[in-house]
């Protein structure tokens, strides 16, 4: 039966909607193209429609903003972000799920808990152990604390959950060892939930704002979101600056997710659909 | 037997060690510790003197500051998370449907997904600015002065409007994946007893889809509670602090906590504490709603 179909003037109608939502959706996004495109002294004039088309604003931008600095610098914090929390979660998860070891239980429940702590609670005592630390505008101070996350060992516990039991028997009989079986049989099986896990922690890497704003000042540090937040601070005066600022850092990522529709969808919906 | 038991301990321990370092360095530990900071007053430079016990939680939490910022926080998550849930909602439904181009529409839809709640505080302080601002241009001279964010009514309205939009990719993709997961037999069952379309959607969809409404209730009030960055770059929690969240209490620049460590734990333990209340409140009311299937 084809209940998903519709004919006529309804199926107008829903496009008249679509058309309208999108535009309203896009707005935002279609000033800032505009406004990124014009010389510096039309951006305010006729904001709606692209006149004297010029690539010099945003090339003023990228040199006058250090975004080329703040590009490099968020990409590798993102980076080993990423690739340390798979790490740190595969290993944890497969000891959840394939290790047995007294409180087993107890240990991951404690794991867990550490989900209900928000960020913000934390981040004052943080603060001071990067002082301590002379971590204070450093790479070490933006990664080391997110090497790990509770999030993430849990995603992916769920998913060497479905793995048989039987398979690591099998596995165990034919003289595959621990490492062994993670490394052939599990990650592997596991590898779409492993591709969402990396998108998520990237992003949400990529995207943090309130640690590097507490733990750097020293503009060599600034990633992309401190970096367009002191180019706003810097050129009040000049708008057209910022505007073509927010285009250039929301252009790669915006790239990154149009390749990783898939991942990024099911790294979305990992808490919502039950386990 | 015993030795089953304890057999992988050795590897467990090595395979936990990171991550256990890791969340115990910087969440457990900071947590204990901010608790124990949040009693004490401490200097710029960093040395806490000052023990003022934990009198100074009830002085904190009972302080003018706090309150206001608590009741802007709770007026911030009920103005964004429902028009942000409807909206992703609405926007959901209005693309299920497999016509021609609708990919299209889809991608447009998900797209505020790519940029991060600075990014797009930039971009709405460049629609929303008087002197600068496009939308106030369009919206007329009513807004011009003194300008939406500056208005003590209005502010609140105009970070909220950026942090709706802001979220509105992710709302929509997580709504758009739990749609395609409501089985297609429910409907054309529900289509052969004569279920009219809203009838369909009030009976078959929604209960079915309500575990994702709850989830995406759930993270678009915790970043309500969490919001920092918007306020930070347009408001700067201002006009007269009818911007100040409780985040942006704990964080924001040029307030009494952000010289004193020990004044900034008791404000973010205090927080802590009140969304774990959230949490706690959110799951009990809502749960009892939600369909799980099965």
């Amino acid at each position: 039966m084809a209940i998903d179909q519709i004919r006529g003037g309804r199926k107008i109608g829903r496009y008249v909607l679509l058309v309208v939502m999108a535009a309203i959706v896009l707005f935002p996004i279609y000033v800032m193209v505009i406004g990124a495109l014009k010389p510096g002294n039309k951006v305010l004039v006729n904001p709606l429609l692209p006149s004297n088309v010029t690539f010099s604003t945003i090339t003023r931008a990228w040199r006058s903003g250090h975004l080329a600095r703040a590009l490099v610098n968020s990409s590798i914090v993102a980076l080993v972000v990423t690739t340390a929390q798979v790490i740190t979660s595969v290993m944890a998860a497969y000891a959840f799920v394939f290790l047995k070891f007294p409180g087993r239980t107890v240990v991951f429940v404690l794991f867990l808990a550490t989900l209900l702590v928000p960020l913000e609670a934390t981040l004052t005592v943080n603060r001071r152990t990067m002082q301590s630390l002379g971590w204070l505008n450093s790479y070490k101070g933006l990664t080391v604390p997110f090497l790990a996350t509770a999030f993430g060992i849990f995603m992916i516990r769920q998913v060497f959950l479905t793995i048989p039991k039987e398979m690591r028997e099998a596995a165990s009989m034919d003289g595959l060892g621990h490492i062994g079986f993670l490394r052939e049989v599990a990650v592997p099986l596991s590898r779409p939930t492993i591709g969402a896990l990396a998108l998520f922690a990237f992003l949400t890497s990529w995207n943090q704002y309130l640690w590097p704003v507490l733990i750097t000042t020293n503009s060599d540090y600034n990633t992309v979101q401190t970096g367009i937040a002191a180019l706003q601070r810097a050129s009040l005066s000049q708008p057209n600056l910022v505007i073509a600022g927010t285009v250039i850092i929301a252009l790669p990522i915006f790239v990154v997710l149009i390749s990783f529709q898939r991942q990024l969808v099911r790294g979305l919906t990992a808490g919502a659909v039950k386990g | 037997m015993r030795q089953r038991r304890w057999r992988d301990s050795g590897l467990a321990v090595l395979m936990l060690g990171p991550s256990i370092v890791i969340l115990g360095w910087f969440v457990v530990y900071p947590l204990v510790k901010a608790m124990i900071l949040g009693t004490q007053r401490c200097s710029p430079s960093g040395s806490c003197p000052v023990h003022g016990g934990l009198q100074q939680y009830v002085d904190a939490f009972t302080s003018t500051q706090f309150q206001d910022a608590l009741i802007v926080t709770i007026k911030y998550a009920l103005i964004t998370v429902p028009i942000g849930v409807v909206l992703g909602l609405a926007l959901a439904v209005l693309a299920d449907k497999y016509i021609r181009g609708i990919g299209i529409f889809r991608t447009i839809f998900s797209s505020t997904v790519a940029t991060s709640v600075a990014v797009s505080s930039v971009m709405w302080f460049f629609l929303l600015n008087p002197n600068v601002g496009v939308l106030a241009d369009l919206l007329g001279g009513v807004f011009k002065t003194p300008g939406l964010l500056q208005g003590k009514g209005t502010a609140l309205w105009a970070v909220s409007a950026s942090s709706i939009w802001a979220n509105l990719g992710f709302t929509f993709i997580v709504i758009t994946a739990g749609l395609q997961s409501v089985p297609k037999d429910l409907y054309e069952s529900a289509y052969v007893d004569g279920a009219n379309g809203l009838g369909r959607f009030t009976n078959v969809t929604l209960p079915l889809i309500s575990p994702v409404l709850l989830f995406v209730t759930v993270v678009l009030t915790a970043r309500a509670f969490e919001s920092f960055a918007e306020v930070d770059l347009l408001t700067q929690g201002g006009p007269k602090g009818s911007t100040t969240t409780l985040t942006y209490l704990a964080y924001g620049r040029g307030l009494p906590t952000s010289s004193d460590d020990g004044l900034r734990a008791t404000v973010s333990v205090l927080v802590f504490f009140v969304l774990l209340i959230l949490a706690l409140v959110q799951f009990r009311g809502l749960e009892k709603r939600v369909h799980y299937g099965n």
